[in-house]
């Protein structure tokens, strides 16, 4: 448990004076920076916490015993697929033969890691359905980024500037259409039907000679498998725009189908989702991009390939995008997913998608007796609860009724990290879970008593509910203080 | 429940309009206040602005999510509601008192297309 002392802000516990090291003499026999000329040293001194070594591993580790991740507990966070991190991962990108790569070295001194990047580009384009793939770009949002770009240089080489507008499903994720415009292209939104697919009647009328191409997740937003995608596709391809697809859901699709035979053009994968790599804290993420046949020159620089004499080189002949990267985007994170790739190998890769699956449904069926399933049927990797049913608390037509946010918070005492509330928008008490393939069977029954237990509370003692989280090192946050009154540094007196 | 007001003018977007003359008061409804939870910030234009019916002029955030407001009329802004500048959440606490703008109409004739209260009522059950 957390340290009350120690886990006051650094600059609380700083004492003046009070240092963690020592400045040996230097050869003039001053101490310090004594011997540096006034005019380079500083004026006022900095204001920096001071502390001894001990008290800031302490402050740090009380600290960190406070975070929550999936080394820790289940974390079942909808849309963003929290999968185990093998620690295998972790043991492959600490070799010192990858931690002491410089990327500016030459090429021959590399071939190890630039056949480990090539086999990357390889493998993702064989999971993918795709013809090539580039690992430079950054995150997911990077990716859609890099992604919209080829879409509108391939249009601009061909001469076609007209197609400046891009068709994105009011399901999507927020990145789709903020992407879209970082890129300067338009936002079309096309509607959902009733069971939560793309409406094609609605996207019929929006199609022409101006679209640039359509944005599609598969499985969507409510891990609904989009059967309409080959009529989709025909008819963004008739109008002359390419379709892209967004590998945020891609987890449950793994060696059962790929994009590419599905018609798309142009996808992203998110390495920290499907490849396991970390997510979430910072990841770092990756965002890689493939590419169909006929589009492999409008991937960004630089590229890996392979020469006739076996040997891997770097290219920058791509002249078409130049570069969205500073060298080869997060090499540590591609070594990570490598890893994974072999350890899992052809057979593992395509068992995960599957079980993903199963994980999602026996949940859902499982919790739908005390939560309310607005969307019936088969789900793929996640799906959507629109809160607690009415019998358990959960009206929403009565103002005092318990909340989603409640059920989250109350989770957290149970040491669950809460899944993905109020997203996607299509529901006013949006539950979103995606328990992801890594987990057994024991922690899913575990995850359904608890929330069986909450939804029993929420009837017989609604308050309590409401009143939670009890046992977090940080009760109930105020969000709109938080928002309206943020504090985003330390307030010196 | 959330409150309708009679004789005001409601969009499916759930943004109201008070008529008064020549002139109509937009703000967002009760049902919108609720669903969105906590207003934190509201994004308002400024007097002057042409808006157009069916077209944002402006945004609500609140502590689950932010939204676009469309205009329910067109015309030209002559008052913004400064009040909401630094007291957002005077919205939750009455939202159809709490207006966002106030626009001398163009067209008085565009809220013949909008919903009355009755059937307003209907969409949000």
């Amino acid at each position: 448990m957390n340290n009350v002392y120690y886990g006051k802000l650094i600059f609380e516990l700083s004492r003046p004076g009070r240092i963690g090291y020592s400045i040996p003499k230097d050869h003039t026999g001053e101490e310090g920076f004594a011997a540096l000329p006034d005019s380079v040293l500083r004026k006022s001194p900095l204001r920096l916490p001071e502390a001894d070594e001990q008290t800031v591993a302490r402050h740090y580790t009380n600290m960190s015993n406070n975070n929550f991740g999936v080394d820790t507990g289940f974390y079942p966070l909808g849309s963003c697929t929290m999968k185990y991190n093998p620690k295998i991962n972790e043991e492959m990108a600490s070799l010192p033969a990858f931690t002491q790569l410089h990327p500016a070295q030459p090429a021959s001194t590399a071939q190890g890691a630039l056949a480990l990047y090539y086999e990357t580009q390889r493998a993702l384009s064989e999971v993918a359905g795709m013809e090539a793939f580039t690992l430079n770009p950054f995150a997911g949002a990077h990716g859609e980024l890099t992604g919209l770009m080829v879409i509108r240089t391939y249009h601009e080489r061909r001469g076609d500037t007209k197609r400046t507008k891009i068709i994105v499903p009011d399901s999507a994720h927020g990145t789709n259409p903020a992407s879209a415009a970082v890129c300067g292209l338009q936002i079309v939104e096309v509607k959902s039907t009733p069971q939560g697919t793309v409406d094609v009647e609605d996207l019929k009328p929006l199609l022409g000679d101006d679209i640039a191409g359509m944005m599609m997740t598969n499985p969507n937003t409510l891990g609904i498998f989009e059967t309409k995608i080959p009529e989709i596709a025909k008819l963004v391809h008739e109008c002359g725009g390419l379709m892209y697809y967004d590998g945020a859901n891609l987890n449950p699709m793994l060696g059962v189908c790929r994009p590419g035979d599905m018609g798309f053009d142009v996808m992203h994968i998110n390495l920290h989702k499907t490849f396991s790599t970390p997510h979430g804290g910072g990841g770092p993420g990756s965002g890689p991009v493939g590419v169909r046949k006929g589009l492999e020159d409008y991937l960004p620089n630089p590229q890996v390939v392979k020469k006739s004499d076996g040997t891997f080189a770097i290219e920058y002949g791509n002249e078409a995008l130049g570069s969205v990267s500073p060298h080869f985007g997060n090499y540590a994170i591609i070594i990570r997913a490598y890893a994974y790739l072999l350890s899992l190998g052809r057979d593992g890769i395509a068992r995960a998608g599957k079980l993903a699956v199963l994980n999602a449904n026996y949940i859902k069926e499982a919790l739908k007796s005390h939560y309310l399933l607005p969307i019936e049927g088969l789900c793929k990797h996640e799906f959507v609860f629109d809160g607690l049913r009415p019998e358990y608390g959960g009206d929403h037509h009565d103002d005092a009724h318990v909340t989603t946010l409640d059920v989250a918070k109350r989770l957290l005492d149970y040491g669950f990290h809460a899944p993905t509330i109020y997203f996607p928008l299509l529901f006013h008490e949006a539950l979103m879970i995606e328990p992801t393939e890594t987990e057994s069977k024991d922690t899913l029954d575990d995850f359904i008593t608890v929330m069986k237990k909450i939804a029993e509370e929420a009837k017989s003692d609604p308050a309590f509910v409401k009143a939670s989280p009890h046992s977090t090192p940080v009760r109930r946050l105020d969000d709109v203080r938080a928002v309206k009154d943020a504090i985003f540094r330390f307030q010196f007196d | 429940m959330a409150k309708v007001i009679e004789g005001l003018y409601y969009s499916e977007s759930h943004e109201f309009v008070r008529i008064e003359g020549e002139f109509g008061f937009v703000g967002i409804t009760d049902y919108a206040q609720n669903q969105l939870g906590n207003v934190v910030y509201v994004d308002m234009p400024e007097v002057d602005d042409e808006v157009t019916a069916g077209e944002e002029f402006g945004a609500v955030e609140s502590v689950k999510a932010a939204s676009d407001l469309i205009s329910p009329v067109s015309g030209t802004v002559v008052e913004v509601n400064e009040a909401l500048e630094d007291e957002p959440e005077l919205i939750n606490k009455d939202a159809f008192e709490n207006w966002v703008m106030k626009v001398k109409l163009s067209d008085p004739s565009e809220v013949e297309s909008l919903m009355d209260a009755a059937s307003y009522e209907k969409t949000c059950e």
